[in-house]
């Protein structure tokens, strides 16, 4: 993947960059999985730590509680305030971040590798992994602002047809499940440090570096943040969610225009059907400008300015999803043209020539997946987080170029039935 | 040209660039400027042409068309037909985009090494072929009002924003929104956006940026290729259009549906013309790091943290820029604390400094994590050129990188205190409220009918 200093090394990488990445993989004492990928090119590194403490473990009448745990870690630890958190990483110039997803809890740490910057800086990350405050009077005043944030984001087109999106697709699942203002102002510090102790441990965690390190230097510093952690094992996870019916919500807004999202649950990750799904959605509508719900909505109708189609796949069946806003009088005309794309797309699949061209771009635009430590942070630490296997960035291309038409069709015939579609719209007349 | 010279350089890395004569630039006949900066990282490029035309340069009737060209340059020459752009970006494994400033208007494709010299000629051919079929441009000026629908009538945020600018500047072009005012895109026709076109799209208004897995030599000789036989043309004079001194505050309300009020005050401030000459605009720089640069920063520790009487406060300042400048303080306030009471919190914050000024800690504070963002922006190739690019659309170079680097390793808590004083002044400032609405589920008032 990276050139490094000499020619004949140069021309090792360059092989290798086709090949995909040289991932290192071992596991602490403390029972966390590690994930090592080697960058020397730029003095930094990025370290990131991932908890399978997402939104999908919030207890049923306690939704929003991943979210506020993982926002509120990192403000205030051990000796450090958060006062004295935030100036040291300033000091040093580091970035300690992170959020909570519907799976994931992440903390990352972005630094320089100088040794009076690295080591400072993974101290402050230590602590805040050994010994979060979880402080009463923080945890009050971020309820505070969690619920003003959860207020205007109901005022939002936006934000209500996705509230309701998921909700309609994940009615009896977790996903389905989303904060609320009531439930977040029910919240206490209790929750938080109980949902901590049993989910921020080191056999829930993975560990993904990227950066100038060598694999010594990464061994320590993996074993460090790991020691940090109690031991623990990954939770239990829900009942999977169950097939919905197809159905249509529509709710009341003043906007000028209508957000509409169609989908339903489709494929989780590590599915065998994944890269026919990604290679046949690339031409329905995840290519960008040259997607067939591009070309109909937007190109030919002007329609709308975004028109999509995306499968994220998830720990449990994650969503297929369509979205576009348009004009809230021609709202209805723009789901009919949306709903005819789709239902031929199902049925004849891609044409060679369009399936040629998928594959075209996602196998040869793949090295620009990959060509920065940001984006192998990323890659690698799915791959380490879901389990997928360690040559799945190897075998991208191969795997892209495999499909046929035939495994498309067979693939949304499976995932993507158009009568259970589950429409949401927002601001339609 | 070694990586390894890179890693002794890097406690002084405004030095990275003299020391590694990289970037590289060139100067074809025909006034196309060519700069390549080598990233040779991973087997990626990436290609962008900039023209130095944005919505600054357009006159009133026909905001947006800038914009609006943009969208048409997608659009076919009589080689390459509607949507075909695209559809080869796409072959080659690429990925492409435009964006359109008030400054400036650019094109990228983020590619496969080895594609470069396609991607040089279909920007090339759209540099002076471009079709603006009157078609063609029914549907798209469709498009450009759904996006203005998206970004800005159903977005409270950036509505106070557009009528903050159109209230902050009178003279200046900088008062129009660059996606243009609704009733000028009604109102636009296919021969405004190819008048537009044929003033401005010519290669000596134009320059062109590649990052990447390149070799430059190599890179000069595939402009010279493609772009060599474009022929220039003169360029209309551009009048200087100046606003006038702002001469007593301004106040702006806009009501829309919304729960969290918004407060923003923004004071003119100056812009960097000569960077290795100017102080104010990195003294401010400096103070919006102060007050803004972290999360126990000024602001977000003493008006959301401490006080809490904001659920979110910040500062934004760009010192760049080819017109004139603004520097904006901006907070919501937390619940029951009214938009009174937070202005009065956040000038309470700028006369403390004004008094006080600033600290050696939160100055040098500032300094290290300008430092460390040297290093961490090599990371991204697409960043990197993106840099030269913005540097060049405001008629400075890529060389004053580093001369702005060092400029602002040498700002004094003296000069941040001063510029404080001088800038946070009562006579030059805007202040613009987001006046929340509650929800009525039905549209709030007939809309004009759009043009079809």
């Amino acid at each position: 993947m990276k050139r490094l200093f000499t020619a004949a090394i140069t021309f090792f990488a360059a092989q290798a960059a086709l090949a995909g990445v040289a991932i290192e993989h071992w596991t602490t004492g403390n029972g966390t999985r590690v994930y090592f990928s080697a960058a020397p090119a730029l003095p930094m590194v990025d370290v990131q730590l991932d908890f399978a403490a997402g939104s999908m473990f919030d207890p049923v009448d306690k939704a929003g509680l991943a979210a506020l745990t993982r926002g509120i870690l990192d403000l205030g630890a051990g000796e450090r305030d958060e006062t004295a958190i935030a100036e040291q990483l300033a000091d040093l110039g580091a970035v300690l971040g992170g959020t909570a997803d519907t799976d994931r809890a992440s903390i990352t740490l972005r630094t320089l590798t100088a040794e009076d910057k690295l080591q400072p800086a993974l101290a402050v990350l230590e602590e805040v992994l050994r010994q979060p405050r979880f402080d009463g009077a923080i945890l009050e005043r971020e309820k505070a602002r969690t619920i003003a944030s959860l207020k205007d984001a109901m005022t939002r087109p936006d934000s209500i047809a996705g509230k309701a999106f998921w909700e309609a697709l994940y009615p009896a699942h977790p996903y389905g499940r989303q904060a609320t203002p009531e439930s977040v102002a029910n919240l206490n510090r209790e929750d938080l440090v109980d949902f901590h102790q049993q989910l921020y441990t080191a056999g829930n965690a993975s560990i993904t570096m990227v950066g100038k390190l060598t694999r010594v230097e990464a061994e320590a510093i993996a074993e460090r943040l790991s020691a940090a952690l109690p031991p623990g094992t990954p939770p239990a996870l829900p009942q999977p969610p169950a097939p919905v019916k197809g159905n249509t919500v529509a709710l009341a807004h003043p906007a000028s225009q209508a957000h509409v999202f169609l989908g339903l649950p489709a494929i989780e990750r590590g599915h065998p059907d994944f890269f026919p799904m990604l290679v046949g959605n690339y031409t329905l509508g995840g290519g960008g400008f040259v997607s067939r719900l591009v070309r109909e909505v937007r190109d030919k109708r002007g329609f709308a300015y975004s028109v999509y189609s995306y499968f994220a796949p998830m720990r449990q069946t994650g969503p297929f999803q369509i979205g576009l806003q348009t004009q809230r009088k021609q709202a209805q005309e723009a789901i009919k043209v949306v709903r005819e794309v789709l239902d031929e797309f199902v049925a004849k699949g891609p044409t060679e020539e369009e399936l040629a061209a998928a594959k075209a771009n996602l196998s040869g635009g793949f090295p620009l997946r990959l060509d920065s430590n940001s984006k192998l942070l990323a890659n690698i630490a799915v791959i380490g987080f879901y389990g997928l296997p360690l040559d799945y960035l190897d075998r991208y291309r191969e795997r892209v170029e495999a499909v046929t038409a035939d495994e498309v069709r067979a693939a949304f015939a499976r995932h993507v039935r158009p009568v259970d579609l589950i429409t949401v719209t927002v601001a339609a007349d | 040209m070694t990586m390894r010279q890179l890693l002794p350089l890097l406690l002084a890395p405004w030095l990275f660039s003299a020391a590694l004569a990289n970037p590289y630039e060139t100067t074809l006949d025909n006034g196309l400027r060519v700069i390549v900066k080598e990233d040779r990282r991973a087997p990626t490029a990436v290609h962008m042409v900039w023209y130095r035309v944005g919505s600054m340069d357009e006159v009133d009737g026909t905001s947006g068309v800038a914009h609006l060209l943009e969208h048409m340059m997608f659009k076919g020459t009589p080689t390459v037909g509607p949507g075909e752009f695209n559809k080869r970006v796409a072959a080659a494994g690429g990925r492409d985009n435009a964006f359109t400033s008030r400054d400036y208007t650019a094109y990228f494709q983020q590619i496969p090494k080895e594609k470069l010299d396609e991607m040089m000629g279909l920007e090339a051919d759209r540099m002076r072929h471009l079709n603006v079929d009157p078609k063609e441009f029914e549907q798209e000026i469709k498009v450009v009002m759904e996006e203005r629908r998206m970004r800005t009538d159903d977005n409270p945020q950036a509505k106070l924003f557009e009528q903050m600018n159109a209230v902050a500047f009178q003279a200046h072009p900088y008062r129009r929104p660059i996606i243009g005012w609704m009733s000028d895109l009604e109102n636009m026709t296919a021969a405004d956006a190819r008048a537009w076109y044929d003033t401005w799209y010519v290669p000596n208004n134009a320059y062109v940026v590649v990052s990447g897995d390149v070799d430059h030599q190599e890179v000069f000789a595939l402009a010279r290729k493609h772009y060599g036989g474009l022929a220039g043309r003169a360029l209309p004079m551009r009048k200087a259009q100046i606003e006038p001194r702002q001469e007593g505050p301004r106040k702006l309300t806009v009501k829309a549906p919304a729960e969290l009020p918004l407060l923003v005050m923004g004071y003119k401030a100056p812009i960097l013309r000569n960077p290795a000459t100017d102080r104010e605009p990195y003294a401010l720089e400096i103070l919006a790091g102060i007050l803004d640069g972290h999360d126990a920063a000024r602001f977000n520790r003493k008006l959301v943290r401490e006080d809490k009487l904001a659920v979110s406060a910040g500062v934004s300042y760009d010192n760049t820029a080819r017109g004139p400048g603004m520097i904006y303080l901006y907070a919501s306030p937390s619940e029951g604390n009214s938009i009174g009471e937070l202005e009065f919190a956040l000038r309470t914050e700028i006369a403390r400094i004004k008094q006080e000024g600033v600290s050696a800690a939160e100055l040098k504070r500032t300094k290290a994590q300008l430092v460390a963002n040297q290093v961490y922006k090599l990371d991204s190739v697409f960043g990197q050129a993106m840099e030269i690019g913005q540097m060049e659309a405001v008629g400075l170079s890529w060389r004053d990188v580093e001369v702005m680097i060092d400029r602002l390793q040498q700002v004094t808590a003296e000069e941040v205190q001063a510029v404080a004083q001088k800038y946070f002044d009562d006579d030059a400032l805007t202040v613009g409220i987001l006046d929340p609405q509650p929800l009525d589920s039905q549209p709030r008032r007939q809309r004009l009918p759009t043009r079809h």
